[in-house]
């Protein structure tokens, strides 16, 4: 018997070697098993680890919403303004319902809200690339070629229960090509996409009528028994009969109707702002509370190289209604420290203006503004200099944004899972933001 | 006027005639002067082949024999022909060439169809972006100073040359010049960070590339931190990456000046000058040149047997869906690697680093012959040894079954639409759409990136994108010129219509149950239209199993 050495070409990979079961070990496993045992490997397949099931009563947060601003919003024209100073290039500050804690122009309705949200003032990091920045924000990992992180809301399915929710769990509307990834989890974790939630979801309507789809199926049973048969040994770390209920369950499941915004009285849709963003806020609100774990919402056009005021100014007014009714509704539903609600784009935009009254890529000092999920609102933490250099005050890794709303979830952030490569990867490496929790 | 008329039927007499010609077998085997040379041409050839072919499966007996299995019976020609076409080319072969696959003799038949698909550029367009991942991954990369495109046009054009590999790796880690004149130059400047501000490419993401792609090692994990299970420290990582510290980024491209690279542990430390060391076999080094000229030296050296290791077993990967050696890049250095990985990078190297040739000794292999099901166990019912298939699987006793790239899906479902094949000579129009339609495919379906071939379980998404999404749909639906409407229109009887369906679709034909199955439900209830009914077969067959497999 030949040892089993990680290097050596035909040993099997040890368990630990890989966060999804390997050929040959899924092989073994299935052999130990005995005669049942492709069951037994298809729930192994489908079942994510379930840390202690939570008392119905619990209040600790089980979702997460993420409003992506993709293009890198200007943390001057949005949660950090310095009104008067010379960076601010004319952009006016308002106050909010928190005394002392002031937003950008243009942020009425989100000012109403500050009791619930916190501002995190001083993110610093080296990327001012929009993918890597996308990467980092996403997964709170720098790129690195050994491994590809898992993201935010992967990590949420992995470790959070699946509970009764028969629709993906991790959501991304109006994606983008950040949308997140299972990364080293799997493809299984990937973000499900869909666009503007006024269209109806694509792929999870048949083309045919019921008695055809159900013929078809009866067919494709015809040809798929010849060919899995013999070969059901080496199919067994895929599964496809597996994937082929679970898609049948998605395609009847009335949980769909969680993406269907329309259902809503037109003063909701209205008080979002009757737009695909606001929409796409509104179906998160709905999808959370049929347990999907994470809900991406993007907003793009953030890259405002040129005519930065005249960008952000049409965006946050998009922006503002989306974010300040998806807090108020969730609120209002008693569902909000249940649901951590993060919003960031990749990086911020340079204090200084340039030529084309634009603003460029400015990752030393910018903004995420953190609301729900037990998270302590109200606070803004750090701050950046007004004359507009990089001394920044409490500055903050991108990973701590991610520690602080792993802890808010009740994730063991230490926890280290299996890159591919077999190194042992933690959740997060940042630090949680303790002025901001509990 | 009924000249006009008599005119207008004969043309569509015409039309009807070559299309029903296409559709039904052709058994005739006349063969012109030419294709009579070329299969003489091909028979001479592949006889000197048969020196390492015989080497190549002494090596694979004894494997089994260690084993202790029974390698499988070996695959009909039609499935063979199915790996191939997906290995070169990415697709599943189309009708037409099914038809002239027919037609050809026995002995020669497979390497006929290697010969056609190796002539045709899609070859070269494939393999070059299967390497070009390897090589500089899929991300979009620095503004202006990298030029993806051209460095895939470059790289295709050095395939469907012939170029040796070990004089393309050299050009790789070694020119100088600008991205667009020396396309080959891309492979450094992808790793230049345009934030940084630094003007150089990026020695450390280089040295990991070099380790990963050419030598078949993962050293990049002791760029931070020594390995804990591996013998690479973080000052070879480093002392590696330091063959890059003399390259610089200019207005006039990529070159080589005096700067030296520095090593800061991401700033826990003073910078500090590192001298350039290869990590093993450092008597291969050449003591003069430029620095990444005495990389690229070393790297291709023929006595530096990892190059070579690495290359084969990539190619492997590409014809079977799985390396030989997993995974992929992590083979061992200096230690015992299995018999048929030696065998076929002693004569890839003794010929010439000849990945036509390599690709050719690959596909004559028994194992790349073999059955992807254990064919001695009883047929039907009675139930496979789990065991026993394990063993055999672990042994390449028996071919092992892989899920399609998605690249390779989304030009197969576009293939089974289509009895003719798709390739450059098809119209601009059908390959403009098929590009199209191919992006939205993968792009909903999800690319794995650079680590194609680390298995990936499917997802629910990507099922579902099978049962309803758009292009499946479009391809599916009955017109007047796919493969599904054509059938349904100009198959003589249902037999013919189903067996053509199965061949376009599947590449073989159904078996006498499918065959009964289909025949009765063309006949059956009257439901459905007969060309709702061939939809309905072509549906099914699209998202059967068997389809997005490589078997």
């Amino acid at each position: 018997m030949e040892p089993l050495n990680n290097r050596h070409p035909y040993s099997f990979r040890s368990s630990a070697d890989d966060a999804l079961p390997t050929r040959r070990g899924v092989l073994k496993l299935g052999m130990a098993a005995g005669a049942s045992w492709l069951t037994g490997v298809a729930e192994l397949l489908a079942q994510q680890p379930a840390p202690g099931e939570r008392s119905a009563g619990e209040t600790r947060a089980q979702s997460v919403i993420l409003l992506w601003l993709e293009g890198g919003p200007s943390q001057l024209e949005t949660f950090d303004p310095h009104p008067g100073s010379p960076i601010a290039g004319g952009t006016k500050a308002i106050a909010t319902r928190v005394p002392g804690l002031q937003l950008a122009e243009d942020f009425e309705q989100l000012a109403d809200q500050m009791q619930s949200v916190s501002l995190v003032r001083s993110i610093v990091t080296k990327e001012g690339d929009h993918t890597r920045g996308a990467y980092l924000a996403k997964t709170g990992y720098r790129p690195n070629p050994t491994a590809v992180h898992p993201s935010i809301g992967a990590i949420c399915c992995h470790e959070l229960a699946v509970g009764g929710t028969e629709i993906p769990r991790h959501i991304s509307i109006l994606p983008s090509s950040s949308a997140g990834r299972g990364g080293f989890l799997g493809s299984r974790y990937d973000a499900f996409r869909i666009g503007d939630p006024a269209q109806p979801v694509s792929d999870v309507a048949g083309w045919v009528d019921q008695e055809r789809f159900q013929r078809r199926l009866g067919d494709l049973n015809v040809v798929d028994r010849a060919f899995e048969r013999p070969r059901r040994t080496l199919l067994a770390v895929d599964q496809p009969r597996h994937t082929l209920k679970a898609a049948r369950r998605i395609m009847s499941s009335e949980q769909l109707a969680a993406f269907e915004v329309s259902q809503e009285p037109r003063g909701v849709l209205r008080r979002y702002g009757d737009t695909p963003f606001g929409r796409g806020c509104l179906a998160a609100r709905r999808l959370i509370e049929v347990g999907v774990r994470c809900v991406e919402v993007n907003l793009t056009g953030w890259d405002s190289h040129a005519e930065n005021h005249k960008i952000q100014r049409r965006l946050v007014r998009t922006l503002d209604p989306a974010f300040a009714a998806l807090l108020a509704d969730l609120r209002e539903r008693d569902a909000l420290k249940r649901t951590v609600v993060l919003c960031a784009g990749e990086f911020g935009r340079t204090p200084r203006i340039n030529a084309l009254d634009g603003r460029d890529h400015w990752p030393n000092g910018f903004s995420v503004a953190l609301a729900g999920g037990g998270i302590r609102g109200g606070l803004a933490v750090g701050e950046t200099d007004p004359h507009g250099s990089r001394d920044v005050k409490d500055p903050h890794a991108y990973a701590d944004i991610h520690a602080t709303i792993l802890t808010a979830l009740g994730i063991d952030r230490g926890k280290e899972n299996i890159s591919r490569a077999g190194r042992p990867i933690r959740l997060s490496e940042g630090e949680p933001i303790k002025a901001l929790l509990g | 006027m009924w000249a006009r008329n008599l005119l207008f039927c004969s043309i569509i007499f015409v039309g009807v005639a070559v299309l029903v010609a296409q559709l039904t077998p052709q058994y005739a085997t006349r063969h012109d002067e030419q294709q009579l040379t070329e299969i003489q041409q091909t028979r001479r050839r592949a006889a000197r082949l048969d020196p390492v072919s015989r080497q190549v499966g002494g090596a694979l007996k004894t494997r089994w024999q260690e084993a202790g299995v029974k390698a499988v019976a070996t695959a009909d020609d039609l499935t063979v022909a199915r790996r191939i076409s997906l290995a070169l080319v990415g697709t599943i072969p189309s009708l037409e060439e099914i038809r002239w696959l027919e037609a050809l003799p026995d002995d020669v038949r497979l390497e006929l169809w290697v010969d056609r698909l190796m002539r045709d550029r899609r070859f070269a367009d494939y393999l070059a972006e299967r390497l070009a991942r390897a090589y500089v991954g899929v991300d979009v990369g620095p503004f202006f100073i990298y030029r993806r495109r051209r460095f895939f046009v470059w790289l295709a054009d050095q395939i469907y040359a012939n170029r040796p590999y070990d004089d393309l790796v050299r050009e790789l880690i070694a020119s100088e010049g600008l991205w667009t004149g020396r396309p080959a130059t891309n492979f450094l400047t992808v790793t230049i960070n345009p934030n940084d501000n630094v003007g150089h490419p990026d020695e450390v993401k280089l040295a990991g590339r070099v380790a990963r792609a050419f030598l078949g090692v993962r050293i990049d994990c002791a760029q931070c931190h020594d390995h804990p299970f591996d013998d690479w420290t973080q000052k070879d990582f480093h002392a590696l990456a330091a063959f890059f510290g003399q390259t610089e980024q200019t207005f006039t491209g990529i070159s080589d000046g005096k700067r030296q690279y520095l090593f800061d542990n991401g700033g826990r430390q003073p910078p500090e000058a590192v001298e350039p060391r290869v990590p093993f076999s450092e008597d291969l080094l050449p003591a003069k040149g430029r620095l990444r000229q005495r990389l690229a030296a070393w790297v291709t050296s023929p006595k530096n047997t990892a190059f070579a290791h690495a290359t084969v077993n990539r190619i492997w990967a590409m014809a079977f869906g799985r390396p030989l050696v997993e995974p992929l890049d992590n083979l061992p250095i200096g230690e015992k690697v299995p018999k048929v990985l030696d065998v076929l990078s002693e004569d890839f190297v003794e010929h010439g680093y000849d990945l036509q040739r390599l690709l050719r000794v690959i596909f004559r292999s028994e194992a790349f012959r073999l059955a992807s099901r254990d064919t001695d166990s009883d047929p039907g019912d009675s139930k496979p040894s789990d065991e026993r298939v394990a063993d055999l699987a672990g042994a390449w006793a028996l071919f092992p079954i892989e899920r399609l790239l998605p690249i390779q899906l989304a030009q197969s479902i576009i293939q089974a639409a289509s009895l003719k094949t798709i390739n450059h000579s098809s119209h601009i129009l059908i390959r403009t759409v098929r590009l199209f339609d191919q992006g939205q495919f993968i792009n909903r379906y999800g690319d794995p990136g650079g680590d194609e071939f680390m298995p990936m379980p499917s997802t629910i998404a990507q099922r579902l994108l099978m049962l309803n999404g758009k292009l499946v749909q479009e391809k599916v639906k009955s017109t007047l010129f796919n493969a599904s409407g054509l059938i349904a229109q100009l198959a003589p009887d249902d037999r013919r219509a189903i067996e053509t369906a199965y061949l376009t679709v599947l590449s073989r034909l159904p078996t006498p149950e499918e065959l009964a199955h289909f025949r009765q439900r063309l006949t059956g209830d009257g439901a459905e239209t007969r060309a709702q009914c061939i939809e309905d077969l072509f549906w099914t067959l699209i998202n059967s199993t068997e389809f997005s497999w490589n078997h």
